[in-house]
């Protein structure tokens, strides 16, 4: 084997121009993939982090997936009934026995749950009405599965306890209103209750459907507010590790039977446009390596024709067809590998420079520079297919070589 | 045991022209044989069927007793790497490799002898063959007669016991085909293998201790002494 890399490093050797031009095509196409990757990767995982810290991880909801059986159909079994155009009974939904299933949730190991009643309601400051949603909330457990303090820019959590009927709101719900600290509003639910709640918290998220429509009070207050008591709607949780999620949530579904989603399938069409992105990536530096792929291909072809007696030699020395093949599979290898290393440096050069790049203005999330992911496993991957590839455009004219018959060549060459 | 025979050997080519029609001899150790005739006589095609190179359309060559007929391709490359070598007219060395590096081409392919043993077996054909100050230069650095004899060495490396040329000394001046035949008069007496060597040169074939005249793809003479 010794023998064979010596050999091809001998007859590459000849053509250092062209093999230099072939190694920096596949080196093109490694640092481009590296560097795009790189941005996308940083950008998807950085939004996906997002989502992860923000939302809850499996939210369980009071409803189902498909309409429950109705008694009619579950008497006559053999599908002779059927029972179309369901309508939502118009009982008091929430989730059933959500202090059983509570605890039940809480006991799965690194999963935290919170229950939580959500409803629209009008605020009402003065002359003006907003309508708004209002997520009741047991605060010490709520605590552990959403940051709402991260984005409290007045008052506290705490303090929804402290003051009778304390509400918390967006800032530009609060500007809508005209409100301020301390101010109290009127909130009408639609079920007729009329409450007098005090603002005791503003928040910014940055959402702005999220700061312009939504407020939090107690679990307790806006049961009253809704004239749901006790009633629970949705079940909130967050896991350590979120790579559970979707598992868990369809575990949970089995057993509970209220729809279970996790964060990836309230975020589907957000992860399906990464997936179309990651299409979109893998297609273009698929290309960039094709043409790689061509020039390695086009080396390999020159130095097989013009090695022809040199194959038909060595073949008469007694080399076998596969030793030849391997011979020119070699050199396109060499010249993959070449490529794939040149491209790894140049790639992360190319990191590098993103990295120095500010924009001037800052986006939403507050940042005003490339998301750059540095993995180790995409210079691997970027690699593999470099020299993958390589090996694979090599092989037709290393076929091509270990076919050729001595006896023609020596006769040619006398 | 004969070293190499043929038997009833025709080489016949799909568009019907015929090379060498039923040929059939007999080589033994420490012969020294010339194979001469015409131009297009067929000599060169003779030679590449019982070098191993090519395959007859009927007949079968036999090495040390063994029939090739029947051998895939990968056990008639293993024959011809240890016990066959070739030389050319053209010397069809590796113009990238040193003189030594093409000598060890065949050698470490082969893989019987470790590195250093490799080399110094390498050396000490070129030394034999008066090469030692060229063993580090390229092909391009030396004159068509050195070529020559390192294309000899490399065709000795795996010490075969049959040597075949195919008109070795039809680029050489006199005085360099001179050699050459000495060097290959040298081989068969002294270290009793067999040399095959296809010449056009009447004077030079009257070195060798058998003569044999194609015309036609047929052996027409066939004469020791
Ligand atoms: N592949 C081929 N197709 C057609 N004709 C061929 C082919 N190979 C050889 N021949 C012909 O067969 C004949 C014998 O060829 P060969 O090379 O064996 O003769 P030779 O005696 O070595 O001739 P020379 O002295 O010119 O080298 C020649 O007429 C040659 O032109
Ligand atoms: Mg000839």
């Amino acid at each position: 084997m010794k023998l064979i890399l010596d050999l091809a490093r001998g007859m590459l050797s000849r053509r250092r121009r062209q093999t230099l031009v072939s190694v920096l095509g596949v080196a093109l196409g490694v640092a481009f993939f590296i560097a795009i990757a790189s941005l996308m990767r940083g950008f998807q995982t950085y939004f996906i982090q997002q989502v992860i810290d923000v939302q809850p991880h499996i939210v369980i909801k009071d409803e189902t997936r498909t309409p429950l059986p109705q008694a009619a159909e579950m008497a006559v079994t053999d599908g002779a009934v059927s029972v179309n155009g369901v309508k939502p009974r118009d009982r008091v939904r929430g989730i059933r026995a959500s202090g059983d299933k509570l605890a039940i949730l809480e006991a799965i190991p690194g999963a935290a749950a919170a229950p939580i009643l959500t409803g629209s309601a009008l605020l009402r400051y003065g002359a003006r009405d907003v309508t708004v949603t209002i997520t009741g909330i047991d605060p010490p457990r709520y605590r552990r599965v959403a940051n709402l303090e991260k984005d409290l820019i007045r008052g506290s959590l705490e303090d929804l306890r402290s003051a009778a009927n304390g509400l918390i709101i967006g800032d530009t719900l609060a500007q809508r209103l005209g409100v301020q600290l301390g101010d109290t509003v009127i909130a009408v639910s639609p079920r007729g209750v009329s409450l007098q709640m005090k603002i005791v918290g503003i928040f910014h998220t940055g959402i702005v459907t999220l700061d312009q429509t939504t407020g939090y009070a107690l679990l307790k207050v806006n049961q009253v507010l809704q004239d749901r008591p006790n009633v629970v709607n949705q079940i909130l949780l967050r896991l350590a590790d979120v790579t559970q999620a979707e598992p868990l949530a369809r575990q949970i579904e089995a057993r509970f039977g209220d729809r279970t989603e996790s964060w990836e399938e309230q975020n589907a069409n957000i992860l399906t446009v990464f997936v179309i992105q990651n299409a979109i990536m893998y297609s273009v530096t698929g290309a960039i390596l094709l043409v790689a792929a061509f020039g390695i291909y086009n080396i390999i072809s020159t130095v097989v024709f013009e090695k022809t007696r040199d194959i038909a030699i060595l073949k008469s020395l007694g080399f076998t067809e596969g030793d030849i093949q391997r011979l020119f599979l070699v050199q396109g290898i060499i010249a993959g590998v070449l490529g794939a290393a040149l491209g790894c440096v140049l790639g992360q050069l190319m990191i590098e420079g993103l990295a120095q790049v500010r924009f001037q203005t800052e986006t939403p999330a507050g940042n005003d520079r490339f998301l750059l992911a540095r993995d180790w496993r995409i210079f691997a991957v970027a690699s593999f297919f470099a020299v993958a590839s390589a090996a694979l455009a090599a092989v037709i004219p290393a076929r091509r070589a270990a076919r050729l018959d001595p006896v023609q060549v020596v006769r040619g060459a006398a | 045991m004969t070293l190499l025979s043929a038997e009833g050997v025709t080489k016949r080519l799909a568009e019907g022209v015929t090379l060498v029609s039923d040929i059939s001899l007999s080589i033994e150790g420490g012969e020294f044989v010339a194979i001469t005739g015409p131009s297009g006589s067929g000599k060169s095609s003779l030679l590449y069927l019982l070098g191993l190179l090519d395959r007859p359309s009927e007949g079968r060559v036999l090495l040390e007793g063994r029939d090739t007929a029947a051998l895939p391709a990968p056990e008639l490359a293993a024959l011809r790497l240890a016990r066959l070598g070739f030389v050319f007219q053209f010397h069809f060395l590796l113009p990238e490799f040193s003189a030594l590096d093409n000598v060890l081409i065949p050698i470490r392919r082969r893989g019987a002898l470790k590195p250093a043993a490799a080399e110094a077996r390498a050396m000490a054909l070129l030394d034999a063959l008066g090469l030692a100050e060229a063993a580090a230069k390229l092909p391009e650095q030396l004159s068509g007669g050195m070529r020559q004899r390192v294309a000899i060495a490399r065709a000795l490396a795996n010490d075969p016991a049959l040597l075949l040329a195919d008109e070795p000394t039809g680029n050489l001046d006199t005085r360099n085909a001179a050699a050459v035949f000495d060097i290959f008069a040298r081989l068969a007496r002294e270290d009793g293998r067999a040399v095959v060597v296809v010449t056009h040169d009447a004077e030079l074939a009257r070195r060798t201790t058998r003569r044999i005249h194609l015309v036609d793809g047929r052996i027409v003479s066939d004469e020791c002494g």
